[in-house]
């Protein structure tokens, strides 16, 4: 059984239809991309799946469980992380406090032990600790630990987001554009990491897009879309080169 | 001599205003605008622990009292998030500022029907009660309401430091997406936040009810109370208590030793010099960028 399953999924704002009939399955281990022209609903598809946004018609299955009618905080307890295409991080907070905060669903203890610092509460925020240094020496952020995110250049925020969806202890990961606006060198650390998640980890990986060397070098399966429809699915050169792709991303004979 | 007391009665003073504007920066921080009902949240509180309390009416203990008031109190500040607040959710800012000043009255309707707008007073273990020493007398009321203002502060900042909740708390009143994302029930916490202002109004309301009588009207201490959260910047709560102190000890301050009208004056006066020098407040979060 896939560990991602959607089914006929659709959303429509008014009389626009973001998502329209969309379906796919991402399996376990897999590194899935979507593509597709800007405002194709990749970014919508992401939010669905997430529960941000409430589907209009479709089914999300999540490792054998419906999630269509799940509410947007309890994603990250079923084992959905994810990243931000504009980086939705806590500005105000350090890097670490920020991958502490992934820790949140997995804080076991109350109120009142949390206010008498017990010897149980220390225990569990020792394990959090170290979760996060395995992410921070993963994603080498050891230099900014202390540093407060609104200081941080763009590149640096970006995997502060990805190291965030890690420490939540994920089993899928979603990626909204992970190498949006970052340099030639910043992109092949994406792509080592993401090699990485699935090798190392364990991962599934299902991820947004333009970047189409590192799509071609990463993915198993690529899905393309185009207002809101899937164009083509499959290995990464099929998709680039099938006829409806090209007409889509050149505008070539572009029927609606 | 006489600075020195006028100092400490100043200060317990500022402790009110602090309390009420602590309130205004939790709601400020969790809904993202002003709750002009703040005050007379505060106001509702001190009645209802008077309702509670006072030996004509319920005649329960005075701690048994106030505790019973902040739980119901609580309950009403949580009951106006979920049932009001919530459902303009994504409205201009604007919308929740006249809901706010609209259930202001609506507060001071309630009590004034219940109690009536006749001043009344709160029954206290400590009434009328002084300590000398030294050539200044410190009332009783004075000493409690600076001791249990600091150690409410004191919890505050253990709770949004330390507990899952707070944290959580913290996490989403910094971007809510993002809390959302880590498994923050960010509206959940939204009730809990308006629940605990109502209790913190509520402890406000109390201890100026110990320092003189209370009517339907003193909610309008609400707008010195903002002032002092201006001051302070709005989304800082240590920055709401220094802000509720300043003004506190100027006003009596200025009352003795300025000409008459400018007490009166001197927390606005305040407010708008702490705009024009530092336009995020004395605690601001948000440092201008140096280009």
């Amino acid at each position: 059984m896939s560990l991602l399953e959607v089914e006929d999924l659709a959303i429509h704002f008014g009389g626009v239809k973001a998502v329209d009939g969309v379906s796919f399955s991402v399996e376990k281990g897999e590194v899935f991309a979507i593509i597709g022209p800007n405002g194709a609903g990749k970014s919508t598809i992401f939010n669905l799946i997430s529960r941000i946004y409430q589907s209009t018609l479709g089914r999300i299955q999540f490792d054998g469980q419906d999630i269509t009618a799940s509410r947007a905080h309890d994603i990250a307890g079923l084992g959905i992380a994810r990243t931000f295409q504009n980086i939705e991080l806590f500005d105000h907070s350090t890097v670490l406090d920020n991958l502490l905060m992934g820790r949140h669903t997995h804080r076991r203890t109350n109120f009142v032990q949390d206010i008498l610092f017990l010897p149980k509460v220390r225990r569990e925020e020792r394990q959090h600790r170290r979760r996060v240094e395995q992410v921070i020496e993963f994603l080498e952020l050891e230099a900014y630990r202390k540093k407060m995110i609104a200081g941080l250049p763009y590149g640096v925020r970006k995997v502060v987001e990805i190291g965030r969806a890690l420490a939540t202890g994920p089993k899928l990961i979603l990626l909204d554009e992970p190498a949006s606006g970052l340099s030639v060198e910043e992109t092949r650390d994406v792509a080592f990491w993401i090699e990485d998640m699935r090798r190392d980890m364990g991962l599934t990986v299902l991820m947004v897009e333009h970047d189409m060397s590192l799509v071609n070098q990463v993915s198993d399966r690529v899905m393309a879309v185009a207002n809101g429809r899937t164009l083509a699915m499959g290995t990464p050169a099929e998709v680039q080169a099938h006829p409806d792709v090209m007409a889509a991303y050149l505008g070539t004979g572009a029927a609606a | 001599m006489e600075l020195l007391q006028l100092v400490i009665g100043g200060l317990a003073n500022g402790c009110i205003y602090g309390l009420v504007a602590l309130g205004f920066v939790m709601i400020y921080k969790a809904s993202e605008g002003v709750n002009f009902a703040q005050g007379d949240m505060m106001m509702l509180g001190a009645f209802v622990a008077l309702g509670f309390g006072n030996s004509d009416q319920m005649g329960l203990p005075f701690g048994l009292a106030v505790i019973a008031a902040m739980v119901l109190m609580f309950g009403v500040g949580w009951g106006v998030e979920r049932i009001v607040v919530r459902r303009i959710f994504g409205q201009p800012q604007f919308a929740l500022v006249i809901l706010t000043i609209a259930l202001g009255f609506v507060f001071r309707f309630i009590a004034g029907s219940i109690w009536g707008f006749t001043p009344l007073v709160l029954e206290t273990p400590f009434a009328g009660q002084n300590l000398r020493g030294g050539g200044i007398v410190i009332s009783l009321a004075d000493l409690v309401t600076i001791g249990v203002t600091l150690a409410l502060t004191i919890a505050l900042w253990a709770f949004f430091a330390f507990t899952k909740v707070g944290l959580a708390a913290q996490a989403a009143s910094q971007n809510q997406m993002a809390a959302y994302i880590v498994g923050v029930p960010v509206m959940r916490i939204n009730s809990l936040i308006w629940g605990l202002s109502g209790a913190v109004a509520t402890l406000a309301g109390v201890l100026y009810a110990t320092r003189g009588a209370i009517d339907p009207n003193i909610g309008l201490l609400g707008i010195k109370a903002f002032a002092a959260a201006v001051i302070g910047g709005l989304g800082s709560l240590p920055g709401a208590l220094v802000g509720g102190l300043i003004i506190g000890v100027v006003e009596p301050v200025a009352g003795r030793y300025a000409p008459g009208e400018l007490a009166k004056m001197s927390p606005y006066i305040i407010m708008l010099i702490v705009l024009v020098t530092r336009p995020g407040g004395l605690f601001s979060q948000i440092q201008m960028k140096k280009v």
